[in-house]
């Protein structure tokens, strides 16, 4: 008994907190790595689709996002509730994406400009109208690389 | 005395404790702004912009497999009412066409997958009928592939693996100009 008592007073030092630090400055370090802070605000509602056969983008330099989708609940008073695009942070018509394709091209280098994708983040729920509107001006435009951004579906695979 | 020793301390180190606190506040400040984005999706490749439509009615009727998706999302393929689910099955047999029918395509390489939406037609529908029939594909070249070499289809096979496959299994896909109909 006694010698139990002795053993337990000797042995309680404080829990060293000294790599405390490290260990949350290693998950900072990884969430810093997979953040990717959103350059746009999404002026429309957007919930992809899901399916199977996907691809993903790999640099997101050569990728430009094209929204389609109905405008958020603010946005309903001034742009009514009708499927819109929008390019980089703003909402456009259809006539403007040769511009924001030619704007988002000067920042691409030239020997690279075949890779440039096209990445259509479309509702669900959208009709197909203004979908094959933008999809003939990116055709007119020539920028024929296309990704129908998707979710993973694990539901669809046996 | 005491006064000296507290100095002494001070000298020798610096007080890390409060660094946890900082490494913290950085943390949770990246863990609210992190949303991890799924950059994936279904790419595509558009044929080039012509003004004039490509005609498909001198190709024989036999080799093309016809789509077509109404703005009721309801499927009609080669002339009959079919279901999303029945699609990448019946898209299957018709491109192998394992027991030479005479109704389905010659070869695989000569099989053309025609598909026609209208402007009501809702994205979600599309995309499912376009993921099936890409599948249908993927899974072909799968099986070809495991036959051929072994190895089930992936991207990064060897090039001329791949090129072997895609000669004898195209993908040709062609999209009509949508019909409008049901446009909201």
């Amino acid at each position: 008994m006694s010698k139990f008592q002795k053993k337990r007073g000797k042995t309680a030092p404080a829990i060293s907190t000294a790599s405390l630090p490290d260990i949350v400055f290693m998950l900072l370090f990884f969430f810093m790595v997979v953040t990717v802070l959103r350059d746009s605000e999404l002026k429309v509602q957007v919930s992809t689709p899901y399916a199977t056969e996907l691809t993903k983008l790999e640099e997101k330099s050569l990728v430009n996002y094209l929204y389609i989708g109905r405008p958020t609940q603010q946005y309903q008073q001034l742009y009514g509730t009708k499927p819109r695009l929008q390019l980089g942070d703003k909402f456009a018509n259809v006539n403007e994406i040769p511009l924001f394709l030619e704007k988002h091209k000067v920042k691409v280098p030239e020997s690279r400009h075949g890779q440039i994708t096209s990445s259509l983040r479309v509702d669900g729920e959208v009709t197909m109208g203004i979908v094959q509107d933008v999809k003939t001006e990116l055709r007119k435009s020539n920028q024929l690389k296309v990704n129908y951004s998707a979710k993973k579906d694990a539901s669809l695979i046996e | 005395m005491g006064k000296t020793r507290a100095k002494d301390r001070m000298s020798t180190e610096i007080n890390a404790s409060s660094m946890a606190d900082i490494a913290f506040l950085l943390l949770i400040f990246f863990l609210v702004t992190t949303t991890i984005v799924e950059d994936k999706g279904i790419t595509v490749k558009l044929p080039p912009w012509s003004e004039e439509e490509p005609d498909i009615t001198q190709l024989k009727s036999r080799n093309v497999f016809s789509v077509l998706v109404n703005a009721q999302d309801q499927l009609l393929v080669r002339g009959e009412i079919m279901r999303v689910a029945e699609l990448r099955e019946s898209a299957k047999t018709f491109i192998g066409n394992p027991y030479n029918a005479p109704n389905m395509a010659e070869s695989p390489s000569k099989a053309i997958i025609s598909l026609k939406n209208d402007r009501g037609t809702s994205y979600g529908a599309y995309l499912k009928v376009y993921n099936e029939l890409k599948a249908a594909y993927t899974e072909l070249w799968d099986e070809l592939s495991q036959r051929k070499y072994g190895v089930p289809y992936s991207d990064d096979m060897p090039f001329a693996y791949k090129k072997a496959i895609r000669d004898e299994i195209p993908f040709v896909l062609s999209e009509a100009e949508p019909t409008s109909f049901g446009e909201e």
